[in-house]
């Protein structure tokens, strides 16, 4: 297959995924809330039901536990499910199943079996969409031995670690960004993988490490830019990978710039920049620190309707910034 | 073969239960599902069913005893069955039991073969209390660097990576000869080195000719303020000598005007030396990196000897104040000073001090700057010399001062200026007071 | 092939004559009696076991429940699935599963079905087709369906067997599945084992209709009630739904009604019923009892044939915790094993 550089939205990515893991696996099927002929909630699964019919693209009842389960069943007797959550906020109904039953039933069966579940659901704010529709719950997956947690920044990330959580025998949560699911990229033809184990340093610098992930890669990047004004030079870090975390990037980055900011949208308290940060002080990287580490995390309130406090709640560009400079100029 | 009644584990973490009372006794004939004894755990009491039919015997169980779950309490034999002692006898229950046990104990060992021990950082007794970057820690311990010496650019002083590197730059003295290796510095080098300055210290002396005296606060606060003044101040001196007949008339005309005021030769110092800075206030001023400040008042700082050291508590705005207003401040100051009762604001700050040891009879000194101020007065005994006047000899009653600065914000002409302007107060004390 | 035999030919029926006595050999009804023997046998294992401090955690013993297990499975085919419960033992042993692998997972061993990870409530063997117990109430329904789904979706001839109990009808979990499997005629079997208590709350206190098959009516699908404590009846009721699901007709709801004759779990102080009324089941209406009479009424067995199963019984059982006690321990640098299958953390 051709390799050839094209441009596709977030969401034709994950849809072309898709078609293309369903044409080459029988076993493989899409399932969830109006994935059918409405196209999905967000319009991600668009026309599949048209070219692999409601056998394989099968909208559920309102059951997110149901479903979830019946995944997981489906998952454990040779079928490769994919399990669409219509907001993410709505897995909370399903956690049984995906904490209690799909994390767990390869470890209590000792080894007997796999269960290789994709669950994918869009997250964030930003859409005006309030507190039920607008979380970012990621860390609380992140925290279960026996799921992966994956953030897809790009329309490359988002086909290609798809694709590569359709191949992955384990149960694998994919985040997907609303906002930015009409993001468009470069996104190859054809069938590729990105490894479900690796983050990518996506912006070289001496200064100062970012460690973004999802939308707030984007962020971050935009920051880094203006920031080169100042006569910065500050390196981005795309996380991808909230379980199992890619902790050597992030090492060897943080041994060469001895900064360190961590950047996502889901609430702070607790979150992954937590986690990031109390790893590289237990790792050989703390002995380069040469300033604190800074995290910048949604505030500690759910996600309001109110556009300005919407926008308040998550880190946006002008705080990073401020954040990014103070720590590079040691001010912090 | 007979049937052993065992103590039942019936919690999920009980090791042991007390049987509080047995139902039956030796010899009675029981059902299968009969209670027959009841035992209490620290939940609760349950009772105890018969695992058989026949004739209850050997109850060893004792009523009251902590008994470990699973071993025989008693035994029961079929009707008809031969009655044969079990009490001690091998039975495959209460080896079984046994054998569980060690497994047991060996699951509640906790495993902390994995956890490596901790290394001790090297160089944490000086940079204890130091601010720090992590890196800047690692520098300073692999270059030999003790960072107390090392001055922090960082938010709120802290010394980060550029700090060390400034160190090991500038001053080379500040590096030990060869970089602490991580295992053999477990003391850092100046704490290393002030243990053996003072065992060398001590060494000097016979060992039982000396008397220790533990530094008090005061001690400390003297010794820790003078050392970092004479290390961080560039000091200069100026003396100047000043004849105080003129003073000392009118100082015993105004002690003779009312019995309400007793003025000292000190307070007409305080007093003068305060209109001297008033009247050049660039002398007036305390040194901070960015900024000097100058001085709207002159505070005057007035050591005062007191037994086990010394303070210095301040007159403020002394140039506003009358000689009797002064005088009495002092008094006040000076008597609570002895007994230690002046308030933190009677002694901290100030612009400049005096001290004066002329009633101690010394002919001159020189005196250490304390920061914030830049100067200071150091004032020796008044003496009558004989001075050429007119071509005549005549007797006149003379006085040194040395004036110590901060070449930091006071320049030579500058101190020339004030001290000649303290000169000319003290000389026509009249200006003092009108 | 019927796991316990072949289903005879339905055409010949006398009357009066119960399901079984028509439908199935001496030897594949004294093969059922024979498992219900050792599924006792096995519990009673288990509890001595566990009073004696050889076994670490809880259980839930199925002890006069036998019928249930026994009469629903031996309906099965050779690759029909089974999802079972928290009380799963029998369920296990009933689906012919290798004693000495259930015990030595019981004493959490190497050798366990689970390798000692997994215990009492979570005893699997996916290669026989036993989706395994699950520690979540109603927690196995949906992954049934969801193995049914597969079932369907692969075309394949494969039946579900869905054990649940009582206290999961009151579930979310159920009423998600139940209505998705009626809604794509899955090849299931939901059945209840009804057997009178959530942990201490009875069904009338629970739930809101008499018998827990009144549910089917929701969602459109066939739904029937049975003494669970006779074999035959569990069997028959059992047998239908099974036909149904395989024909592609969708699932059914078959209600037993039994008795658990010892506490939830062994934490369990029966202080919610009485001693008259756990002594009337155990006494008058035990399953084995009650399956040894029919057996001896239609001339199929005798006290002597009994007895020897019963021993025969005995000393697997006896054997299995041998096996168990001899058993290695996992490692404990192992602890992480099998959370990934390519475990690379």
């Amino acid at each position: 297959m051709t390799q050839e550089a094209r441009e596709l939205s977030y969401a034709i990515a994950i849809r072309e995924a898709m078609g293309l893991a369903m044409e080459a696996d029988p076993t493989v099927f899409l399932m969830g809330e109006d994935v059918g002929v409405y196209g999905g909630a967000f319009q991600v699964s668009g026309d599949l039901i048209d070219r692999f019919g409601p056998e394989r693209v099968i909208e559920t009842p309102i059951a997110e536990l149901g479903g979830a389960g019946l995944c997981v069943g489906a998952a454990m007797n040779g079928m490769k499910p994919i399990f669409e959550i219509q907001f993410s906020d709505f897995a909370t109904l399903a956690l049984d199943q995906i904490v209690n039953q799909a994390a767990k039933a390869r470890f209590m069966l000792g080894g007997e079996v796999s269960v290789p579940l994709v669950v994918r659901m869009p997250a964030g704010s930003g859409t005006g969409a309030a507190a039920q529709h607008s979380q970012s719950l990621e860390a609380w997956f992140a925290h279960v031995p026996g799921l992966k947690v994956v953030q897809p920044s790009t329309p490359y990330e988002a086909k290609g670690m798809l694709l590569a959580a359709l191949e992955d025998p384990d149960p694998v949560m994919v985040f997907e960004h609303k906002l930015l699911y009409k993001m468009v990229g470069e996104v190859p033809e054809g069938y590729y993988t990105v490894p479900l184990d690796k983050a990518k340093v996506v912006r070289e610098g001496k200064d100062l490490t970012i460690v973004a992930s999802s939308i707030m890669v984007h962020k971050a990047l935009e920051a880094a830019e203006k920031l080169t004004e100042e006569g910065l030079d500050i390196e981005v870090i795309d996380l991808r990978i909230a379980r199992p975390m890619d902790k050597q990037t992030i090492i060897e980055s943080v041994k060469k710039t001895s900064r360190l900011m961590c950047v996502h949208e889901a609430v702070k308290t607790l979150g992954i920049g937590a986690e990031i940060s109390a790893m590289i002080c237990e790792s050989e990287a703390f002995d380069y620190l040469d300033a604190p580490i800074v995290r910048l995390g949604g505030t500690e309130n759910p996600i309001p309707y109110n556009p300005e406090l919407e926008k308040a709640s998550v880190p946006q560009v002008p705080g990073i910034i401020e954040a990014a400079r103070d720590l590079a100029k040691g001010v912090r | 073969m007979a049937t052993e009644v065992i103590l039942p584990k019936v919690d999920m973490d009980m090791e042991t239960g007390k049987i509080t009372q047995w139902f039956v006794k030796d010899g009675d004939t029981v059902s299968v599902g009969d209670v027959i004894f009841e035992i209490e755990t620290d939940k609760a009491a349950m009772e105890v069913d018969s695992p058989a039919s026949g004739i209850i015997r050997d109850i060893i169980g004792k009523e009251g005893e902590d008994t470990p779950i699973g071993v025989p309490v008693a035994w029961i034999f079929a009707e008809g069955e031969d009655y044969i002692s079990q009490v001690g006898g091998a039975s495959s229950a209460s080896s079984s039991s046994d054998a569980a046990v060690p497994e047991v104990a060996e699951e509640a060992v906790p495993q902390s073969a994995d956890n490596p021990v901790l290394d001790e950082p090297s160089g944490s007794v000086s940079v204890k209390g130091v601010r720090a970057t992590p890196l800047a820690r690692r520098m300073a311990r692999e270059h030999g660097v003790d960072l107390a010496s090392v001055t922090g650019s960082g938010p709120k002083g802290r010394i980060r990576k550029r700090d060390v590197l400034a160190a090991l730059e500038a001053k080379p003295a500040a590096v030990t000869a060869e970089p602490a290796s991580a295992e053999a510095a477990p003391v850092a080098p100046a704490a290393r080195d002030m243990a053996a300055v003072d065992a060398r210290t001590r060494s000097l002396f016979e060992p039982d000719s000396f008397e220790e005296v533990a530094h008090d606060n005061m001690r400390r606060t003297i010794a820790e303020r003078l050392q970092e003044s004479k290390q961080t101040v560039p000091h200069f001196y100026v003396s100047v000598e000043v004849e105080l007949d003129a003073l000392l008339a009118l100082r015993k005309q105004m002690n003779a005007e009312s019995d309400a005021f007793k003025i000292s030769v000190n307070d007409m110092m305080i007093k003068a030396w305060a209109l001297a800075l008033r009247d050049v206030p660039d002398a007036n001023v305390s040194w901070t990196q960015t900024h000097t400040l100058k001085h709207k008042h002159v505070d005057v700082g007035v050591a005062v000897s007191i037994p086990g050291g010394l303070i210095t508590p301040i007159v403020r705005s002394a140039e506003t104040k009358s000689l009797s207003v002064i005088s009495a401040e002092m008094k006040d100051l000076a008597a609570r000073a002895k007994e230690r009762k002046l308030k933190p604001a009677e002694y901290n700050g100030g612009t400049t001090a005096i001290s004066n040891m002329g009633m101690m009879g010394v002919s001159s000194f020189a005196a250490i700057v304390n920061p914030p101020h830049s100067t200071i007065l150091a004032v020796a005994a008044a003496q009558e010399r004989i001075v050429p006047k007119n071509g005549e000899a005549s007797i006149v009653t003379m006085m040194t001062v040395t004036l110590s600065v901060d070449h930091r914000t006071v320049d030579g002409a500058l101190c020339a200026e004030v001290l000649n302007a303290f000169k000319r107060y003290v000389e026509r004390p009249m200006l003092m007071v009108i | 092939m019927a796991r316990n035999g072949h289903a005879a030919d339905k055409g010949e029926v006398a009357a009066n004559v119960p399901f079984v006595f028509q439908h199935y050999s001496r030897d594949e009804l004294l093969d059922v009696l024979y498992k219900m023997y050792v599924i006792r046998r096995f519990e009673e294992g288990a509890e001595n076991s566990y009073m004696r401090g050889l076994i670490h955690g809880t259980m839930h013993l199925s002890i006069g429940q036998e019928a249930v297990a026994t009469g629903a499975i031996m309906t099965l085919q050779e690759n029909d699935q089974i999802m079972s419960n928290h009380r799963g033992h029998g369920h296990c042993v009933a689906f012919g599963a290798d004693v000495n692998r259930m015990f030595a997972e019981f004493f959490g061993k190497v050798t366990g079905y689970c390798k000692g990870r997994g215990g009492s409530m979570h005893i699997a063997d996916f290669k026989s087709g036993n989706l395994g117990a699950n520690g979540i109430v109603g927690g196995g329904i949906p992954i049934a369906v969801g193995a049914a789904f597969a079932v369907k979706s692969k075309k394949e001839e494969k039946v579900v067997l869905c054990f649940f109990g009582d206290g999961a009808n009151n579930e979310g979990a159920f009423h998600e599945a139940v209505n998705m499997a009626a809604l794509w005629k899955l090849p299931i079997v939901f059945l209840c084992e009804n057997n009178g208590y959530g942990l201490s709350v009875s069904v009338a206190r629970a739930s809101s209709v008499p018998n827990i098959s009144d549910r089917a009516k929701g969602y459109g699908i066939p739904g029937v009630t049975v003494d669970g404590n006779c074999v035959s009846d569990v069997a028959e009721a059992v047998s239908e739904a099974v036909e149904r699901a395989r024909s592609g007709e969708g699932p059914s709801i078959v209600e037993c009604k039994t008795y658990r004759h010892r506490g939830h779990s062994k934490s369990d102080r029966n202080r919610y019923r009485t001693k008259e009324e756990i002594d009337d089941w155990i006494k008058n209406r035990d399953p084995i009892d009650r399956f040894e009479m029919e057996l001896k009424q239609h001339g199929f067995g005798s006290d002597e044939v009994f007895e020897e199963l019963r021993q025969r019984a005995s000393a697997t059982i006896d054997g299995a915790i041998e096996f168990a006690k001899n058993s290695e321990s996992p490692s404990i640098a192992d602890v992480s094993q099998y959370v990934y299958t390519e475990q690379a953390q």
